[in-house]
């Protein structure tokens, strides 16, 4: 009988195998976020002027966006795959061999992360290229990918808990929107502290995506900064365990076998 | 029950669904080692849930079964150890390999890394895939898909196999393939083989016996020829020449025996003394004449036998499934 | 023959207003995310009215308003691409052709289901933009006009749409049926009016035809119109160019049957 690890490697590799085959998939995370930040960072540029703001360029300020987009259309591939899985019958498949509900979850996470890595090492390349200075020097750089990375796991469990429950791609896909939301709803655009609106300031201020984005920021227009961060992981972490936590109910109702 | 039985053996197996729905509403049935079992039915018989649940994919509402001498709801584990399965999708990933599936599959069975490469290949040119085997099977024609999903199901060599409509939508050559390997298979290796089909010619070409299910329930089990003799001698099928005659045709038949299955355009009826009422059927549709297109005797069919004990027949029973899914045209 | 097109049209209409509005899945997306777009962008980032040189009357809610309100027409367009290509993907839009006498027929009543699942979403977004008190300044001739503009988006989206489906009959095209809407929608000034935007955006802006648009927009709901002329001869532009698509697509799926 192969072990858990033996397990998650098998499922792993099919994982990434897929993901690298389909350029439709690696082509827009790329090239999507890096289109709006061309976009707003030149449309927003005049948000530089407004008193407070904590970087000189907009670029600085918003290439963050780009790791937690990297992120989403992580989430999404890993949802689809598995829904695609469950619709094709392939899951029924996997339920006849010894194979673990843990090895699949954790397995299938290895392709969005693959997306997530190349998303990630891309969009820091263009940044720091078109002139993006990093505060906190190569260590934050490597610290920032690892970050994104992780962020993207986390969110990869939420795609993968979609997936299962609804064993559609289609709807998982729907959910998009709704992810990008949680995401807008945040500080992503402007630092809270400059949002004029009271009631989007209070729902900002609530939004656990927001802690993530200020810790990824942090590491690039700041430096070093130790409460960002801690808050960024705390809310990682707590992203993973939950979603994780979902995926793995949702695919023991779909992996029910007696 | 005894658990010494290494074929399949099921007892009162139900399940039903939500709304009340009998998918299967108590079936027995016994499969010996080293058997060919065809279940035959329309769609929406219960073919399909009853291996679901054989193979341990799907908890029974009630009854009991074993496979391989393992109890399906409580030995889930060691029943998976000893089926493979090739169930209606044939469930694979475009974006692999043949290859690829091969040792995926291999490698979850707990194969290590040099018995999957020679299982893969041996299993890949038994079943005529090992030039196309470093191929993306996106690439696939259906026959080659359908093939794949019987190796991966041959595996880690188990006993018993269950092969869900495994033909179906495939060209008669690839058909063809399937069923010598089918045959192969259980003669060859001693596999016991549960199939499902809809289709008469592969339960009678293939099964050593075969069960037929219509709403859920067995309706005939025995071998095809066992079967057959039990619902009576030959049948004649008439054409009329002129459409306009068959119900006049069918009042002549009625005289010569019971209604049995035909074909859209005919009319058939089964012969109480066999051949030689043929010549009686002959002057009787002359003095009514009516001119014949076609007049034809032929033994009975599993279809015969299907319309015997449910007074449907099977190939109209698979269509009134079909046309209910029909999307209205536009007007 | 007349009667042949309206009932053609009038039978994909029916078809696709009954699809979308009994799948929740379908139609809550549509409406959802441009509420979200309008949430984020008016109170987000509400502070960008307060960089030196943006001089926008009736607030910078309603200056957001009427992006949204045109995206929200793209898209509506777009989606409704999606559901044509879901037709064809199944099979549904081939008996479409087979059956109908009058193709033409086919487009129309796409185009009229997006602008009446878009009636949907506009009214979401409106009132949405009314409790969050946005102000409107312009006159109710004015406020029509702005629809007009959006219907004007809504069908050329629609035609694009319908025509990728018509070429590609998968769902698959999905993303390319997309991603040229979003890169012209992004390339027009959606956070500042365009002299305050700066680099190679600006010169983007400047040529894309949906600029005129969203400043004509603004234009009409603040009473101060703006490069109306220019707006609607792009619109219409925009709309014929959209119909050119949608016909060759027709003429090409045609020869397929």
């Amino acid at each position: 009988m192969t072990s858990v690890l033996d397990q998650v490697g098998l499922v792993a590799r099919r994982s990434v195998r897929r993901t690298l085959r389909q350029p439709a998939l690696i082509v827009p995370t790329i090239v999507f976020p890096l289109f709006l930040l061309a976009v707003n960072s030149s449309g927003l540029s005049a948000a530089t002027n407004i008193p407070g703001f904590p970087a000189d360029s907009y670029l600085d300020f918003a290439i963050t966006v780009c790791f937690i987009q990297g992120a989403m259309f992580a989430a999404i591939t890993a949802g689809t795959e598995l829904a695609t899985d469950v619709q094709s019958g392939f899951l029924n498949r996997l339920q006849l061999t010894p194979l673990r509900r843990l090895a699949i979850l954790v397995g299938q996470m290895a392709g969005a992360a693959t997306l997530a890595l190349i998303g990630a090492v891309t969009y820091l390349a263009v940044g720091v290229i078109s002139g993006v200075d990093v505060k906190s020097g190569v260590g934050g750089a490597v610290v920032l990918i690892v970050y994104a990375l992780f962020t993207a796991v986390a969110f990869s469990g939420i795609g993968a808990a979609l997936g299962a429950r609804t064993g559609s791609p289609e709807a998982v896909q729907g959910a998009f929107p709704l992810m990008f939301a949680l995401f807008f709803l945040s500080s992503m655009s402007l630092p809270r502290e400059l949002i004029s609106v009271d009631w989007f300031r209070t729902v900002a201020t609530w939004n656990p995506a927001s802690y993530l984005i200020e810790g990824m920021r942090s590491l690039v227009i700041t430096g070093w900064d130790g409460t960002a961060l801690w808050r960024g992981v705390a809310v990682g972490v707590g992203v993973l365990v939950l979603s994780f936590w979902a995926a793995s109910r949702a695919l023991a109702t779909r992996m029910a076998r007696t | 029950m005894s658990t010494n039985h290494r074929g399949i053996v099921v007892e009162g197996l139900v399940r039903t669904f939500k709304g009340d729905i009998h998918a299967v509403a108590g079936i027995d049935l016994e499969v010996a080692a080293g058997e060919i079992y065809g279940f035959l039915g329309p769609n929406g018989a219960g073919k399909s849930t009853t291996v679901h649940m054989l193979t341990t994919l799907l908890p029974p509402t009630a009854g009991r079964a074993t496979v391989a001498g393992f109890d399906i709801a409580t030995q889930g584990a060691d029943v998976r150890r000893h089926i493979g399965a090739a169930l209606q999708e044939a469930a694979l990933d475009n974006f692999l390999t043949g290859r690829e599936h091969m040792d995926l599959q291999a490698g979850l069975s707990g194969m290590g890394k040099a018995d999957r490469r020679r299982r893969g290949t041996e299993l890949l040119e038994r079943v005529g895939l090992i030039e196309a085997a470093e191929r993306k099977v996106g690439g696939y024609s259906g026959g080659m898909k359908r093939r794949l999903d019987l190796a991966m199901a041959l595996v880690h060599s188990p006993t018993i196999l269950f092969l869900d409509e495994p033909t179906t939508g495939l060209d008669p050559q690839s058909r063809s393939a399937l069923w010598d390997e089918v045959q192969r298979l259980a003669t060859e290796d001693g596999v016991t083989v549960f199939l499902t089909t809809q289709y008469l010619e592969e339960a009678d070409v293939l099964a050593d016996r075969v069960g037929i299910i219509d709403r859920g329930l067995i309706v005939a089990e025995g071998t095809p020829d066992e079967l057959k003799r039990d619902i009576g001698g030959d049948t004649v099928e008439a054409i009329p020449a002129d459409p306009h005659d068959l119900e006049r045709a069918a009042d002549v038949l009625a005289q010569f025996g019971e209604r049995a299955a035909h074909s859209p355009k005919g009319v058939a009826v089964r012969l109480s003394r066999g051949a030689e009422q043929l010549a009686e059927i002959v002057r009787a549709l002359d003095d009514a004449s009516i001119a014949l297109a076609h007049l034809q005797l032929h033994s009975p069919s599993l279809d015969d036998v299907f319309l015997a004990k449910t007074g449907r027949s099977l190939e109209g029973a698979g269509e009134e499934g079909e046309a209910a899914a029909e999307e209205p045209v536009p007007a | 023959m007349r009667r042949d097109f309206t009932s053609v049209a009038g039978a994909v209409l029916r078809r696709n207003l009954i699809h979308a509005f009994t799948n929740p899945a379908l139609l809550i997306p549509s409406a959802v995310f441009p509420l979200l777009f309008f949430v984020a962008f008016a109170g987000g980032l509400s502070n960008v009215a307060n960089v030196p040189g943006f001089d926008f009357p009736s607030g910078y809610t309603a200056f957001q308003f009427v992006f949204v309100f045109l995206q929200s027409a793209a898209f509506g367009g777009v989606f409704t691409g999606f559901a044509a290509a879901a037709d064809f993907e199944s099979g549904f839009g081939r008996r479409l052709l087979l059956a109908s006498p009058r193709r033409r027929g086919i487009i129309a009543g796409y185009v009229l289901a997006a602008i009446a699942r878009w009636c949907f979403t506009a009214t979401i977004v409106s009132v949405a933009a009314a409790i969050a008190g946005m102000h409107v300044d312009g006159s109710l001739t004015q406020l029509v006009a702005l629809v007009s503009l959006a219907l004007l988006v809504n069908m050329t989206a629609t035609m694009w749409g319908v025509g990728m489906a018509l070429r590609f009959q998968t769902l698959q095209a999905g993303p390319a049926m997309q991603i040229p809407v979003f890169l012209i929608l992004f390339m027009a000034p959606v956070y500042v009016p365009l002299d305050l935007i700066g680099g190679w955006v600006h010169d983007a802006a400047s040529y894309n035809p949906l600029t005129a648009l969203v400043e004509s927009g603004r234009g009409f709901i603040s009473g101060v119109p703006d490069v109306v002329g220019l707006a609607y001869l792009a619109g219409f532009g925009l709309v014929a160019l959209g119909l050119v698509w949608a016909l060759t697509g027709l003429r090409r799926a045609e020869r397929g049957v």
